[in-house]
């Protein structure tokens, strides 16, 4: 699907001014958008900091998809799954060991990491649709997992455990609302900028060269089943941080957050952000968070309806997503410069 | 033979000893041998179904042959994955284009020295000092090559997009990158118009001659293996018919009969 969406695109002439840019925005825009960031929550109410901040969280899930997805050419229903063990990680050790919130989310990450790249190795034998349905499998059976009594202790069960919320720290008169959002915008800048490095690397290229041609991929020397394996691994242990901080933000976790549901809003942030455009994976983020509430305040009944039918006008008007509509911008700046 | 492969003395640097092949009950590959000297030619040629292209997978180790094996500077290929085949001087392109569609040209060639450089995820993410020194030489390498190829004008385009002709230089740009000793072309005149097969020839010759490789060259278009090969070996049936020159080949009364039919039939 990424390869016949990114043919489709290559196709329309106006790729050819954005080649190699394809990944990313440009510095200028980047940096913009960072700034505007960074000055936004002293404009706004604390919930909207909130939902800001979900938004980033929801962005790096989604990144975490299209790194797979777009950049390895492998399909995941089960990024759930990834999600709620980096939360649940998150929650157990604050909760039980005491430990620091900002010192759990690297071991989140580790975790799901591990996690993900075990569960690559035997993905390594499916591919398609195949791959996605293991990987459903994966985001039905979490939810469960995490209810198991002898686990109980541990992960509160049905329950699910309420974390404190932080503090902003060294006495800074910010709300914590406020001080999360800004701890969360440190580590999603960090991450992003960390992907699209990783993606414009040699190991990059070799996760899309075997998105492209695995046979080709493996004559050149690259080692198909350990990239594949790595990113599965990458994916989820970013989704794993991503989950992490939203038990931080959201300051509870419950097995049902994170139920096959989820993984699927993640996979419709990608789709609407654009498959293998990072960008795009915040502008998917919004979507999933805001087009719901747009949804109801049209009709609290039919919210559902409302919604699959804004989703069916996005999919048919843009159906590349948000890089679509960053490419034909980017051709009207450009002439009207000419 | 060649001059090349005099001052080598006799060790083959490829040796393709006695290779089976054998797909349920169709042999396609019946105890082929044959050697390959430093700087020669090699032509193999075959009609179709002849077992050439099954011979190239099994060299890029797409195919394990059933019985036999193969020995690239003495050492045996066959205990080695297909994606370790690169790192030990073999390269090839595909016969009818394997390149990765979505990607620039540059990067499908920078894709080509994978198997001459290593980076991992972690100093990748980070782009540590390594790693840029690493992607600086591998971005000096693809514009050598890219100039070497007269690729420079459409460096930046997707390859998609690039005519057949161009795809194919792309994808010999990428073969070279990593600086193979053996060069295997399969079918590279495929698709080629008269004046391309002829200048493809001369690019051939010019690569074995500056860049100092082995090439082994899969091809139905007689008159170019003709043309460049030292060395010339013809399958048929998936068996060895004949080897020489490829004046003595083209001579053989079993390649004739192979290619035009005997006069009884």
């Amino acid at each position: 699907m990424s390869a016949a969406a990114e043919d489709a695109v290559t196709e329309a002439p106006a790729v050819e001014a954005v080649p190699k840019r394809a990944l990313s925005l440009g510095t200028g825009v980047s940096l913009a958008i960072l700034a505007a960031a960074l000055v936004a929550p002293i404009f706004v109410k604390n919930f909207v900091a909130f939902q800001m901040t979900m938004v980033m969280i929801y962005g790096l899930a989604v990144l975490a998809l299209n790194i797979l997805t777009g950049g390895s050419g492998q399909f995941s229903l089960g990024q759930s799954a990834f999600y709620a063990l980096g939360a649940y990680t998150t929650a157990v050790l604050m909760e039980n060991v005491n430990m620091n919130y900002a010192l759990t989310l690297p071991i989140a990450g580790l975790v799901s990491f591990g996690a993900g790249f075990l569960f690559g190795r035997p993905a390594l034998r499916l591919s398609g649709i195949y791959l996605a349905l293991a990987t459903f499998a994966l985001a039905v059976a979490m939810p469960q997992f995490l209810k198991l009594h002898f686990l109980e202790h541990w992960t509160g069960g049905v329950q699910g455990l309420v974390i404190i919320k932080p503090d902003a720290p060294f006495g800074l008169p910010i709300s914590q609302d406020k001080w999360l959002y800004y701890f969360t915008l440190a580590i999603t800048v960090a991450i992003y900028v960390g992907s699209i490095n990783l993606l414009r690397s040699r190991s990059g290229r070799a996760l899309m060269s075997i998105r492209d041609n695995e046979i080709a991929a493996s004559a050149m020397g690259v080692d198909v089943a350990l990239y594949k394996t790595l990113a599965f691994g990458v994916s989820a242990g970013i989704t794993g941080i991503a989950g992490g901080l939203s038990a931080i933000v959201v300051a509870f976790v419950a097995p049902d957050s994170y139920t096959i549901n989820l993984a699927i809003a993640l996979f419709l942030g990608m789709v609407v952000g654009g498959v293998g455009w990072l960008p795009g994976s915040f502008v998917g983020a919004a979507f999933i968070i805001f087009v719901p509430n747009i949804a109801e305040s049209v009709s609290k009944g039919l919210s559902g309806a409302v919604f699959g039918v804004l989703l069916f006008i996005v999919i048919f008007l843009v159906p590349h997503g948000a890089r679509q509509v960053a490419i034909v911008a980017q051709q009207l700046i450009g002439k009207l410069r000419k | 033979m060649t001059q090349a492969q005099l001052a080598q003395g006799n060790a083959p640097l490829l040796a393709v000893r006695d290779v089976s092949v054998v797909f349920g009950g169709i042999i396609a590959l019946n105890g082929v041998t044959f050697d390959m000297h430093k700087g020669q030619i090699l032509g193999l040629i075959g009609p179709n179904g002849a077992g050439k292209t099954t011979l190239f997978n099994c060299l890029s180790r797409l195919y394990q042959p059933s019985s036999g094996d193969i020995l690239m500077e003495g050492a045996s290929i066959l205990t080695r994955p297909a994606h370790k085949i690169a790192e030990i001087g073999i390269g090839r392109t595909f016969q009818n284009v394997a390149l990765f569609p979505n990607l620039s040209v540059m990067d499908n060639v920078r894709i080509g020295c994978h198997s001459r450089t290593s980076s991992d995820i972690i100093s990748d993410s980070f782009k540590l000092a390594w790693v840029r020194r690493s992607e600086a030489g591998i971005n000096n390498k693809v514009q050598e090559i890219l100039a070497y190829l007269d690729l420079e004008n459409v460096a930046h385009t997707v390859v998609s997009g690039l005519p057949f002709g161009t795809q194919k230089r792309v994808e010999l740009a990428r073969a070279l990158a990593a600086d193979p000793k053996i060069l295997l072309l399969d079918e590279p005149a495929g698709g080629l118009n008269h004046e391309e097969v002829h200048v493809l020839g001369d690019l051939v010759r010019r690569i074995r001659d500056e860049r100092h490789m082995t090439v082994l060259l899969v091809e139905h278009h007689m008159g170019l293996v003709m043309s460049i090969a030292d060395h010339v070996v013809a399958l048929n049936f998936g068996r060895k018919l004949a080897e020489g020159t490829p004046a003595e080949v083209q001579a053989n009364p079993d390649v004739i009969k192979a290619y035009l039919g005997s006069k009884d039939q």
